[in-house]
């Protein structure tokens, strides 16, 4: 595997995951608007994951790009551990987001000045929807963080919950560190302190405390998972390994 | 969002300079959910590029019994219409 192979893959695992969990809230959204609101963000989130994906099968050159989705398994997916966490109750599903969010707008505005023309492209195309996912999740943390007693306790708890899950966003890696030496990848370290910045400014206006680093979860990059991506993979791969090859 | 959610009233502007047009309404607590949610639900097919949203219960509509007094007098009122003149060449939007 070359490292601009792995490093595709990763992105696209990401992206994957999240569609997929997004997607769970079809028809179980807490209103009409918000249940077409989420399915969209979902299926940005297939089609961000798509085009990576085909970018890694023409960078592989025997695998399709829906062999890569649906016949890998576990250990070989290099999603961050973020997105396979469950979805909970719509405002953990917000809280997740917006963290993911807002570490996804950086690093896509990053990559669209990478000297890999491809990675660049499909960059600058992901960000016009991530900046919208964004902003959709900023406004619901705000809006839940300054609402009820009860809603502030909830999305606090989530973040609370959550936040070990955010230092993996910014690990560089063996295979980072070669690529941002030749110019195509992000130096993920280097978006902490942006990052910082538009989280805080969305926890003060929400009314939320930002929580202390405490136990940090690592490995997504290296096909290390929380128990939840097997569940995940089960669902969503269970028709092309019951029926391969079938088709729509 | 409540069940007795806040209607509005959504108005979508297809191309710059153009009307903003009545596409149909959205429930929303505030008025950046009612923005949102109208761009979700209105703008999915490229529909747009300017939304405007008005809360219902701000738009005063006139009732049907009076329709005969508001609309009927017009009826036989060709003068009214610019059929008469030559349009200048190159006039859009009119």
């Amino acid at each position: 595997m070359s490292s601009l192979f792995t490093y595709t893959l990763r992105i696209a695992d990401s992206s994957l995951i999240l569609g997929q969990r997004m997607s769970e809230w079809c028809s179980n959204g807490p209103t009409l608007e918000e249940d077409i609101a989420l399915s969209n963000i979902s299926l940005d989130m297939f089609g961000q994951a798509n085009g990576f994906y085909e970018y890694a099968a023409q960078l592989d050159g025997t695998k399709s790009a829906d062999d890569l989705a649906f016949k890998r398994n576990e250990r070989e997916f290099f999603n961050h551990q973020m997105v396979e966490i469950e979805n909970g109750h719509f405002g953990n599903t917000m809280v997740r987001n917006f963290l993911h969010d807002a570490f996804n707008f950086l690093f896509y505005t990053e990559l669209a000045n990478s000297k890999d023309e491809t990675l660049a492209a499909l960059a600058a195309k992901s960000l016009k929807e991530v900046k919208y996912h964004l902003r959709h999740s900023s406004n619901w943390l705000i809006r839940l963080g300054d609402g009820t007693e009860e809603s502030n306790l909830k999305v606090q708890d989530s973040l609370n919950e959550i936040w070990q899950f955010t230092n993996e966003l910014f690990e560089m890696d063996e295979i980072d560190t070669e690529l941002l030496n030749s110019g195509i990848a992000v130096d993920n370290k280097a978006l902490k302190e942006q990052w910082n910045t538009i989280v805080n400014n969305t926890l003060s206006k929400a009314k939320l405390t930002r929580p202390e680093d405490a136990y940090m979860a690592t490995g997504g990059k290296k096909g290390m998972h929380t128990e939840y991506l097997g569940f995940i993979l089960a669902e969503m791969q269970f028709l092309q390994r019951a029926y391969p090859n079938a088709k729509w | 969002m409540a069940e007795n959610a806040t209607v509005w009233e959504v108005f979508i502007q297809s191309k710059n300079g153009l009307a903003h047009k009545h596409a149909g309404n959205v429930h929303a607590d505030d008025k950046i959910m009612a923005l949102e949610n109208a761009r979700e639900l209105y703008t999915r097919r490229n529909e747009g590029s300017c939304i405007w949203v008005v809360k219902s219960e701000h738009i005063t509509s006139s009732e049907s019994e009076d329709s005969e007094a508001f609309f009927d007098p017009s009826n036989d009122k060709m003068y009214r219409h610019p059929t008469f003149y030559t349009m200048p060449e190159g006039s859009k939007h009119i």
